[in-house]
């Protein structure tokens, strides 16, 4: 065999290699969809989507993810109103700020946050957080949007914190200095010019950190509360998708109705972060070229 | 002129509050579970099964169940990332199918853990009837942390500087040659930290085995790769949400928690002392 030949073959091998990744997202859509799919034989579409009356195991069911949806959008939300001043904040810091020392810790203090598993963070919720928002707001229960949004906005702090680190040491010196040169302060160079021009990088990062959060299951199943309906109050219990699956797949009858509703629970959540991924994807290289090479 | 001073010392009053707030959240959390977590630790509970439906005894095959899958977890995803990372990095032309690629990686990297639980039970488990086992739920974790792989080791093989590549070009070794002499050997420090990190995720993960691999208890070990097995994230859900021993048994989750944080952080920390390492000793 000759050399280029073999150095072909090696190639296409390596090439057929990274195509994994490609074909796995393909296959998790074709058997998401093979398993979600027959339960629009027994529910529309719409009614399945907006229907908010969940009653999977009741004769006859109902299967409306309605207010799993809701619970999923307002876990996300308060969630994110926390985590994005903090995740932002703390980029700042470690990019603008922090000395080199406190630096070489800060960082890998925000990464082992992000190493720590959700079951934990869950158990935290459950075993700490809940007693306390339940004694000192006088609740019946601690487990509920807040209690959720809280530990999940620390889930998603780290991915917020590092990628939106990363956008502001990407604005070039150039910028900082011609902001100094004319005078302007520290602060005002932060916020009115490293800001704006890391603020794809930024977006990206409240983005991916939103994904994080929608698509968390353990924290959802242990601290949300696990109510199937759609709250009056951030201290009301919900059920969001993921701890719906989580909680119900075990119990469902194989094929069945209720197995297929999950599974079709699972393709929505899967298309919402799907296209959170992609939104974030396009902004990140839409705008890659920030710095000397736009000017 | 002052105003402008004051609004500056308050906003990086700020920035070091959040700073702070992170940091205080994260000393706290592992004081806390130390702290809680350490009366429990005992020889027994490191090496025994659990007794009297779970209230007594120790954590022995949850310990034992995660160590498979995680080894399981590495062999599936370390040669399928690093070899992607390598035409990734090394081989691929910029252009609409790299592209194409990219977003699928990172679409992969976004599906939530959930989903891939769904969806290891409908491939492995179900479809290729493995199932509920250690091989369906390391095939599940392994193409969880695939991506995480891949990042990590396409960025340890771009440090690689170009020049290592040229001279070894230059002197008429094959391409494949000076990626596997040249590249591979230089880049694999960094990936393997990289991936450390990923790993430690994998071991931690509890959605993804719920319906592929995790077993509520087994009496016995697992003897091959179709056997269900105990694993540490689980058994802590499981102890503190099921049945009705929940406060009784505290103290055995603590402990299983402490055990479990001390693996995944304890892994990730060896990462991050390695990489520091390393940068301070950079031979390029």
């Amino acid at each position: 065999m000759t050399r280029s030949l073999k150095e072909k073959i090696i190639k296409n091998v390596l090439f057929a290699f990274s195509l994994v990744s490609i074909l796995v997202l393909g296959l998790i859509v074709v058997f998401l969809f093979m398993e979600g799919l027959p339960i629009l034989g027994f529910v529309s579409l719409k009614d399945f989507i907006f229907g908010i009356e969940w009653y999977p195991t009741y004769d006859p069911p109902a299967f409306g993810i309605g207010s799993l949806i809701v619970g999923s959008v307002l876990v996300t939300f308060f969630s994110t109103l926390i985590a994005v001043p903090l995740g932002v904040l703390s980029a700042i810091y470690i990019a603008e700020l922090a000395r080199p020392a406190i630096k070489e810790i800060f960082k890998p203090v925000v990464e082992l946050l992000a190493g720590l598993p959700s079951v934990v963070l869950g158990f935290f919720g459950m075993a700490v957080l809940a007693p306390w928002l339940q004694e000192t707001f006088d609740l019946p229960t601690g487990l509920n949007i807040v209690n959720a949004s809280i530990v999940l906005a620390f889930m998603a702090v780290p991915t917020i914190s590092s990628i939106s680190e990363d956008a502001l040491y990407a604005v070039p010196r150039e910028f900082k200095e011609a902001s100094y040169a004319l005078g302007a302060t520290r602060f005002e160079t932060i916020i009115k010019v490293i800001i704006p021009a890391s603020l794809s990088g930024i977006s990206t990062a409240v983005i991916l950190g939103m994904a994080r959060a929608i698509g968390e299951t353990m924290v959802v199943l242990m601290v949300a509360g696990g109510a199937a309906a759609i709250p009056e109050s951030i201290f009301d219990s919900v059920r969001p998708m993921p701890a719906s699956i989580a909680a119900e797949m075990g119990e469902a009858p194989f094929r069945s109705e209720h197995y297929h509703a999950l599974f079709a629970t699972g393709i929505v959540l899967f298309i919402l972060t799907l296209g959170f991924n992609l939104i974030a994807d396009y902004i990140s290289n839409k705008y890659k070229e920030v710095g000397s090479a736009t000017l | 002129m002052k105003y402008r001073y004051l609004k500056e010392k308050l906003f990086f009053a700020l920035v070091r509050f959040s700073a702070l707030i992170i940091i205080l959240a994260i000393g706290g959390f592992i004081a806390y579970i130390v702290v809680n977590g350490i009366g429990a630790i005992s020889w027994e509970f490191i090496t025994e099964p659990p007794r009297d439906s779970m209230t007594k005894g120790g954590i022995m095959p949850a310990i034992l169940g995660t160590l498979y899958l995680t080894v399981g977890t590495v062999i599936v995803a370390l040669p399928l990332g690093v070899i992607a990372a390598i035409y990734l990095s090394e081989y691929a032309k910029h252009g609409p199918v790299l592209r194409f690629i990219r977003v699928g990686i990172n679409c992969l990297a976004g599906v939530p853990s959930i989903v891939f639980g769904l969806f290891g039970l409908a491939l492995f488990v179900v479809f290729l009837k493995f199932g509920s086992s250690i091989l369906a739920g390391s095939l599940t974790l392994g193409i969880l942390i695939l991506p995480t792989i891949i990042g990590a080791s396409e960025e340890a093989l771009k440090t690689v500087p170009q020049t290592f590549r040229e001279a070894s070009l230059g002197l008429g070794v094959s391409k494949w040659q000076t990626v596997t002499r040249i590249v591979l050997p230089s880049a694999l420090p960094g990936i393997l930290t990289g991936s450390i990190l990923g790993i430690g995720r994998a071991a931690g993960e509890t959605a993804p085995i719920m319906f592929t691999a995790a077993a509520f208890f087994t009496a016995i070990l697992p003897k091959s790769i179709f056997d269900e097995v105990m694993a540490l994230p689980y058994h802590v859900y499981v102890l503190a949400t099921a049945g009705t021993h929940i406060e009784e048994t505290r103290p055995l989750q603590y402990g299983t928690i402490l055990v479990l944080v001390t693996l995944v952080l304890g892994l990730d920390l060896i990462a991050i002392i390695i990489r520091s390492y390393m940068r301070k000793k950079k031979r390029w």
